[in-house]
């Protein structure tokens, strides 16, 4: 190895280490930020010594020169664009969408060079290359259509209910099978260009008819799922370049991805099989079936809310996608700060699939103005609602339906916000319609709960006004 | 299995260790930043993107490698951007009134 190829090699291990360290300064909210400022450190210092590479090489022509930097030039500019006027609501959009563009790359990386040794009139490659090289195509294409039909279905280009394919099953399970195929045709050493392509169109067929059926309400484990994909294709173009670089990069998110498909999964108590292969709730949360109108339940008007909030010592309130849906992060926080200045002890119990992707409704309050030291995990905040005097519950249903703890129900232990041993309970919701579950919750029926039914924009606003007049 | 491959499957194998180990230890709170933080790594296809253009001698070459460039460079600027954008939000203390874009407390 000569001198400037140990110096790259070492600049990347430096990228490397950065991204870990990066990964790890994120175990807080205080040394977060700059954690993604050492990771991007690192991502620089790794393009700038492929620059240096591609440059000291000197193969490069001036063509590829001009492709390099206006593909970059233009990248750039979509991305920051995209980066600096997305809503903190469409973030779950942003995020598939940049699942879909490092898929596509990754899956690029491998086809271009399967076109390089199909000129070069090279069918055979050593089983390292040809096996991984199938694997990021199958992969990285699979990631680059279902990213971008879960960017559709979050932004509503696309309907969030699932959607079957006429044949449904049996065609997904078909083209998988070409797909399969064909990457085992070349995993055996046999790069031809014609089978890879048949192999990428499958394979983007695949991704789109995967995600299609998959109700909207699941896009949480979805985009962790591409997240996960994402990684795993780019390792894999590592594989095919030899490049430790991506190897390392590529990996690390994989785990991650991994790790919050996981955890959405067990937050929703389904089985990663299980929803994936779709058809499965109504999208997003309105209710499907009007609820049981013989429930008896306690009523209760903004001025009753307001006393209990005012005069409470503790107040918990459990937010869910219905608050995010009507917009009314500002209006809760606005609220939290009035009981806070009275001097009751405001804090926010957050479910793990309270969102459209893992750790969602965290960023939307922050955006807000909510101080992070409020904002509560399940795990944390469960043994504090016995000592709560109030338990404000916002647009979230089904996470805080008692009936979970009990076998036999839709929801059996999904892990749920002990909402019901707080002292009294408020449920701000617009009507007794059901959750993404379709089943009462129990919760309402309970003597403890006053139901408050309004619009939470405007309910809540209505409460500030109450407790400031009081 | 050539040594190349041992050693390459040896780097991918502790690497997804590695990422388990310190992913597992980001509370829930910031999963969001996590994921799109861990996005902007997987940009680092940039490198292989610029490797192919620069490799790359025919019309379906440059393509392949303009569209590759478009993608990576796309996702390593939106991703680390977006990802600031987010974290500077988490405050420990909300920001005074007429101040919205304050340094993180």
């Amino acid at each position: 190895m000569s001198d400037f190829d140990t110096a790259v090699r070492l600049v990347y291990l430096a990228s490397a280490v950065c991204f870990v360290l990066g990964l790890h300064l994120m175990n807080s909210p205080a040394s977060a930020r700059r954690g993604n400022q050492v990771s991007a450190a690192g991502m620089g210092a790794a393009i700038v010594v492929t620059f240096v590479v591609v440059a000291h090489d000197s193969t490069i022509t001036s063509t590829g020169w001009i492709v390099l930097i206006s593909g970059a030039a233009l990248g750039t500019a979509a991305g920051l664009v995209g980066a600096r006027r997305v809503a903190m609501t469409a973030m779950p959009q942003l995020v598939s969408l940049f699942n879909a563009v490092g898929g596509g790359g990754a899956a690029l990386v491998a086809i271009d060079d399967v076109v390089r040794l199909h000129s070069l009139h090279i069918g055979t490659a050593p089983l390292q290359v040809s096996t991984t090289t199938a694997l990021d195509v199958v992969i990285g294409a699979v990631t680059f259509s279902g990213s971008l039909v879960a960017v559709g279905k979050l932004q509503g280009i696309v309907p969030g209910r699932p959607l079957m394919l006429p044949g449904g099953r049996a065609v997904t399970y078909a083209i998988a099978a070409i797909a399969a195929a064909g990457a085992i045709y070349e995993m055996t050493g046999r790069l031809n260009l014609w089978v890879l392509i048949v192999v990428v169109v499958a394979a983007l067929v695949f991704g789109v008819a995967t995600v299609l059926p998959i109700g909207g309400a699941d896009m949480p484990v979805v985009i962790s799922l591409l997240n996960a994909f994402t990684g795993t294709a780019v390792a894999m173009a590592g594989f095919v370049i030899d490049s430790s670089a991506l190897i390392i990069g590529g990996a690390l998110v994989g785990a991650s991805g991994g790790i919050l498909t996981k955890l959405m999964a067990d937050a929703m108590n389904r089985s990663i099989g299980n929803i994936m292969v779709g058809g499965f709730g109504t999208g997003d949360a309105a209710a499907a079936v009007a609820g049981d109108p013989s429930a008896t339940v306690r009523e209760v008007s903004a001025d009753d809310v307001a006393i209990q909030l005012a005069y409470a010592a503790r107040v918990i309130i459990v937010p869910g996608y219905g608050l995010a849906a009507a917009q009314a992060q500002h209006e809760i926080s606005a609220l939290a700060d009035l009981l806070e200045d009275r001097g009751v002890d405001v804090s926010y119990a957050i479910h793990p699939v309270a969102g459209r992707m893992p750790g969602h409704m965290n960023v939307l309050l922050a955006e807000a103005n909510v101080p992070y030291p409020q904002l509560k995990e399940m795990e944390a905040v469960n043994p504090e609602f016995g000592q709560a005097d109030v338990a404000l519950v916002v647009g979230a249903n089904d996470v805080t339906n008692p009936a979970a703890r009990r076998a036999g129900t839709a929801i059996s232990g999904m892990p749920i916000l002990d909402v019901d041993a707080a002292k009294s309970i408020v449920v701000i919701k617009r009507s007794m319609g059901h959750g993404y579950a379709g089943i009462d919750n129990e919760l309402y029926a309970n003597p403890k709960t006053g139901m408050f039914f309004t619009d939470a924009k405007a309910g809540i606003a209505s409460l500030s006004t109450a407790v400031k007049s009081l | 299995m050539s040594t190349q491959l041992v050693s390459d499957l040896s780097i991918f194998v502790l690497s997804v260790l590695v990422g388990f180990e310190v992913i597992s230890k980001v509370p829930a709170m910031l999963h969001t930043p996590l994921m799109s933080g861990a996005n902007s790594i997987h940009g680092v296809v940039i490198v292989g993107a610029m490797l192919i253009a620069a490799s790359a001698h025919t019309a379906a070459g440059y393509v392949l490698a303009f569209v590759a460039m478009a993608f990576a460079a796309m996702n390593v600027a939106g991703g680390y951007v977006v990802t600031d954008r987010m974290l500077q939000m988490f405050r420990r203390r909300p920001t005074p009134p007429g101040k919205t874009d304050g340094p993180a407390a």
